[in-house]
């Protein structure tokens, strides 16, 4: 264990209930892990329940169904039913796709407090195409319903260099559809999105367009829509402080069972990320392997180790290390000070060589049939 | 953005205003965030009920706290939270 005893263990306050990876669409950005197709048991509806009480308890506030799609389980409303006796302020984060009227009136009464409804793109043809499913009509038709009956309506799209050059539009859509909070965000690249940042990096001058068109119109809607904007962290010269720590903040559960600090972390070597099947939350916050692994700043090699900024980046993000050096201790190569930082300057050159290039090869959908692959 | 002197005050129902045992404090929660209250903010958010504009406030206040002079103090902090969305006037 790279952790120690003598880190003061914070409580966490942000449970993410990734429900099922089970989804009808096939982004190809899609954060859940390529073999997502081999991890297919799903706890049961009163495994969920001990996990929010447990994790309640410690002082877990923010809640997010996630997957996935979170509106395959049937049990959805039994669910958000408990968590809000328990107190929790709980967030949907779903696609749309199947959400109809009289599910969000039941799932209004069960207490659900905010629905985040993704788009794909501002235009039906591309939505569609990057979902992989039709869904644009729906998708604009659930954001109303939404609004209608008094939820806080969050629109999140997912940008990348197939869309990024809608921003006006994706923009005016929002308002449209009288967003309260629109969240651009900026693809990570993990998971689907790693095997397709070739396709999906935008160039330099394309985000910094994008930016300047959003950061206008942020300052035009400041009295009706709040902006978040997920920045992309390629193309900075620090790296974001992820998960706000290891192990200080965020707890997510995998639909198996599988308890992460981040929801990349399974693909992480030797981490053992225990089951909730197999321990109570308090166990597997305070005492497991893998929650103190990266906690406090012991861990880190140089030139985290003796850098100035350690405690505010905590040395960026451990998946993305382990993913592009190969070693999960280093510093992540977003960093101008990383010794690696070439795999990132090589992948924006590389992405932007695959924009100007003629015959892209075709992107990979996020699909039980592609998972298998891996 | 100023409050009117005039107008009830209410919390907003986009937001959650909850006591947290784990934190010891109130708390306002709202899609993917919260805002940690000290206890006279949690105070004076309490009040905007849709029942008082703001002299009502500052006299409950002050009645509850034995206390006087606390209007300007009141004032400054709920034109912040006008102006985050906490709270909202017709």
């Amino acid at each position: 264990m790279a952790g120690s005893n003598k880190i003061k263990i914070t409580p966490p306050r942000w449970l993410l209930a990734e429900l099922t990876y089970k989804c009808p669409l096939q982004c190809p950005y899609c954060s859940n892990p390529l073999d997502y197709s081999k991890h297919s048991n799903e706890i049961s509806t009163e495994d969920w329940k001990r996990v929010l009480s447990e994790a309640r308890k410690m002082g877990a506030v923010q809640l997010g169904f996630s997957g996935g799609e979170p509106l395959t389980r049937t049990d959805l409303p039994e669910l958000v039913k408990h968590a809000r006796e328990l107190g929790y302020y709980s967030n949907l984060i779903t696609s749309g796709y199947g959400l109809t009227e009289e599910k969000i009136l039941q799932l209004k009464e069960a207490g659900l407090d905010h629905i985040q409804v993704s788009i794909q793109a501002s235009t039906q043809d591309l939505n569609d195409h990057i979902a992989g499913t039709e869904s644009f009509h729906s998708k604009q038709e659930v954001a109303r319903l939404v609004k209608k009956h008094g939820y806080p309506m969050v629109l999140c799209v997912v940008i990348h260099r197939e869309n990024i050059h809608q921003m006006p539009e994706i923009l005016a859509m929002a308002e449209e559809l009288g967003a309260d909070y629109l969240e651009l965000a900026n693809t990570q690249y993990y998971g689907w999105a790693h095997e397709n940042r070739d396709l999906l990096m935008p160039t330099q001058e394309q985000y910094e367009k994008a930016e300047k068109i959003a950061q206008d119109f942020k300052e035009k809607v400041v009295d009706k829509m709040k902006i978040y904007y997920v920045i992309p962290d390629f193309h900075e010269s620090r790296p974001k402080a992820c998960m706000n720590g290891w192990g200080t903040t965020f707890l997510t559960i995998a639909p198996d069972g599988v308890a992460l600090p981040c929801h990349s972390a399974r693909d992480l070597p030797n981490l053992e990320c225990p089951n909730v099947n197999d321990y109570s939350i308090p166990e597997i916050w305070n005492e497991s392997k893998a929650f103190n692994f990266f906690r406090g700043t012991e861990w880190m090699k140089e030139p985290c180790a003796s850098c100035d900024e350690k405690e505010k980046d905590f040395g960026g993000c451990r998946c993305q290390a382990y993913l592009l050096t190969g070693d999960m201790y280093n510093t992540d190569p977003v960093c101008d000070k990383s010794p690696d930082n070439n795999v990132i300057q090589e992948a924006i050159a590389s992405a932007r060589e695959s924009a100007l290039s003629e015959g892209e090869k075709p992107l990979v959908f996020r699909n039980s049939k592609n998972s298998k692959q891996y | 953005m100023s409050i009117n002197p005039e107008q009830i005050i209410q919390f907003s129902p986009m937001h959650r205003l909850q006591w947290e045992e784990a934190q010891q404090k109130d708390v306002i929660l709202y899609p993917e965030g919260m805002v940690e209250l000290n206890q006279s903010s949690a105070e004076i958010l309490k009040m905007c009920d849709g029942t008082r504009a703001l002299n009502q406030i500052v006299a409950d206040l002050e009645e509850k706290f034995s206390t006087t002079g606390l209007k300007n103090d009141i004032i400054a902090f709920l034109d912040v939270a006008l102006e985050n969305g906490w709270i909202k006037q017709n």
